[in-house]
């Protein structure tokens, strides 16, 4: 059999999985449809919290963008798992002991403020909104790859799987469709993985793979062989990197704080039972993300070696079939500078003649290998999982900050249970249906806002929720100033240096480079707008009366972990 | 204060003394090794790993996992002792 063959059936047999998961786990009431009725246990908890968390970006593009930067990917390696730490420590228990619905739920009563729940609703839209757009646009890339549909097909078919399941289920739709989402994305990624880092190095576990001798006699470390290989071609060493130590400082910490603060991954520990099971699914949560996170650097490896050997000054005539496929699609694009009809791979920008994009190497990575078939539509189904999985998670988001938060708290506070769950139910359709929108024409700043929306989601919910919790006399005055004051600066940030916005656009953002502050890059920035925001809080929180007693009261009460109640109905 | 509140406000800094440590184990393997300290402990190596690149792309990914079941256990203990636990 085939690819396409296996891929229809393996994606085949996974969406009708996730379909028949939804009908069995259908919301009856808008305690389901937002917190999955709120008794899911631990384990199944962290399952869907690492398959929320675990993206296109996670899935697809880590490995790839790991490839090519070295010892700078390890940004995202451990921004993205250090943040579990912040979130089990400082954050999980203590908003599953508040029990509510939402993250601006916490805001809007612990800072007993309308303003500062429409603040918070608003931020939340941003960081999910451009989040989500580009999952779909992840689906459409493996749908058009794969089956071979147009892209934008696989956007719609990407959309009416996730409305299925997201509408009709809520968040108790999402739990279940989810652990078994993460049940094939990690299989799928771990299989390649293996057969690869046997195929290398001899050892079946990536994460020693990596670190051991190749297997063709030489007795030579692979990471040696592969930092020859980069010298030899121009680029820096894999094992040393390019970016000054400063901004990797910046961006890791930016992504902790910002993985910590993104509501999307709040709102699971909102639906375990107890505080101490809150604690344990963060940790189960992470343990279920390390597996792929510590064999991701290694796929890197392997498959930045494989690519080299395969391409390096090789005559373009025998380049492989995958090798063709690629470039049909765009994302691999070959020109023969000096004419000699072979490939020059090189770090010098005026004489290389590949370009490879970061999201092909997972993608790609099994056939670079020549892995069989069924590997191959294994990786489709699982990039499918990851994409679908963080959607899901995502949309529910968007629509409880409009059903709940907006229109039950802010505009109809009398409206029925049923109404909501209707209103829930429609705004999750109009989400989806943006989303789409946003899929099939992605504006060309969808790719650098998603790594961005972790800086937002650090200069606006962690210190305000932070503070909300450990310091007792925070007032509304200084949180709600602290998170406007935070985003915006992040913005302007992002605007001036990414967009080049106030000095002519696009061209200007290479010259600007030099000026970036304290040499940190927008990614890193983050980190800055977060501790400004925590400084502008406390400041302004000095200057203004204290909370009321009772706000006091209730941080009292949820620094103690008995009696969590169940996520009330209002 | 009464003697509920001071049972409270025990627990509590007992907590805050774990988050101290815990946080600074984090911070330690992450920014420290992985970062800070990475060019000096690059000149060492376990396999053919170089050990700061190590801690960047394995080894902190590690203890952050230890580190949240270190706190569970802590934490459920610390429950029990002031009989908060349910």
């Amino acid at each position: 059999m085939n690819v396409q063959t296996w891929t229809y059936i393996l994606v085949g047999i996974t969406f009708s999985l996730y379909i028949g998961i939804a009908i069995w786990s259908r919301a009856s009431s808008t305690k389901d449809f937002y917190v999955a009725g709120g008794g899911v246990s631990p384990l199944a908890n962290g399952m869907a919290t690492a398959a929320d968390w675990m993206s296109a970006a996670s899935f697809i593009s880590m490995s790839g963008i790991i490839a090519f930067a070295g010892y700078d990917g390890s940004v995202y390696l451990m921004g993205w798992t250090g943040g579990y730490v912040l979130l089990a420590l400082l954050l999980a228990p203590y908003l599953r002991k508040f029990g509510k619905f939402t993250v601006p739920d916490f805001i809007g009563d612990r800072y007993y403020s309308k303003t500062a729940r429409i603040v918070a609703v608003f931020c939340a839209l941003i960081v999910s909104f451009t989040y989500v757009a580009g999952q779909m646009r992840g689906v459409g890339v493996v749908f058009s790859r794969f089956l071979e549909v147009d892209i934008n097909t696989g956007v719609i078919i990407g959309m009416i799987i996730v409305l299925f399941y997201a509408v009709l289920g809520g968040m108790k739709g999402i739990t279940y469709t989810q652990v078994a989402q993460y049940c094939v994305l990690i299989f799928a990624f771990m299989v390649p993985a293996i057969f690869i880092s046997i195929q290398m190095t001899g050892n079946p576990i990536p994460q020693l793979g990596m670190g051991s001798t190749l297997n063709d006699g030489s007795g030579t470390y692979l990471l040696d062989k592969l930092n020859g290989l980069s010298t030899e071609l121009g680029f820096s060493e894999y094992t040393d990197g390019s970016k000054k130590m400063i901004d990797v400082f910046a961006i890791t910490l930016a992504l902790m704080v910002g993985t910590a603060g993104l509501p999307h991954v709040i709102v699971r520990f909102f639906t375990v039972k107890r505080v101490k099971d809150a604690r344990k699914s963060a940790g189960l949560a992470l343990l279920l993300i390390a597996i792929l996170y510590t064999t991701a650097p290694a796929v890197a490896v392997f498959s930045k070696t494989n690519l080299i050997n395969t391409v390096s000054n090789q005559p373009y005539a025998h380049m492989p079939k995958w090798f063709k496929n690629w470039e049909n699609t765009g994302l691999l694009t070959f020109t023969d500078i000096n004419n000699d009809g072979k490939i020059q791979f090189l770090a010098d920008k005026g004489k290389n003649e590949l370009i490879v994009d970061n999201d092909i190497m997972v993608l790609a990575n099994p056939e670079i290998a020549n892995l069989p078939a069924w590997v191959i539509a294994l990786v489709a189904a699982g990039g499918l999982a990851a994409a679908l999985s963080t959607a899901a998670g995502l949309l529910l988001v968007i629509s409880s900050s409009v059903s709940h938060d907006l229109i039950k708290k802010v505009f109809r506070p009398k409206i029925s249970e049923k109404g909501e769950l209707w209103a829930a139910r429609i705004s999750a359709t109009f989400a989806v249906v943006i989303a789409g929108y946003f899929g099939v024409n992605p504006p060309g700043f969808v790719a650098a806002v998603v790594a961005l929306a972790f800086g937002m989601a650090a200069a606006s919910f962690f210190p305000a929720i932070l503070l909300g919790i450990f310091y007792k006399k925070m007032n509304k005055e200084g949180a709600i100033t602290g998170m406007v004051v935070g985003i915006s600066l992040m913005l302007f940030y992002i605007l001036k240096f990414k967009f080049g916005v106030f000095d002519g656009g696009k061209e200007a953002v290479e010259g600007l480079k030099a000026s970036w502050w304290f040499g940190i890059s927008p990614e890193g920035f983050g980190t800055m707008a977060m501790i400004v925001n925590f400084i502008v809080a406390i400041a302004v929180n000095k200057l203004t009366p204290e909370p009321p007693e009772e706000v006091q009261e209730i941080v009292e009460h949820i620094r103690i972990p008995s009696g969590a109640e169940e996520p009330s109905i209002h | 204060m009464s003697d509920h509140q001071k049972k409270a406000t025990a627990y509590w800094k007992e907590n805050v003394r774990y988050l101290f440590i815990l946080l600074a184990i984090w911070f330690l393997v992450s920014f420290g090794a992985g970062i800070l300290f990475k060019d000096a402990l690059n000149a060492f190596k376990i396999g053919g790993f170089k050990v700061g690149f190590w801690f960047a792309q394995q080894g902190s990914i590690y203890v952050f996992v230890i580190l949240i079941f270190i706190y569970v256990r802590l934490m459920n203990k610390l429950d029990e002792k002031y009989g908060y636990h349910e």
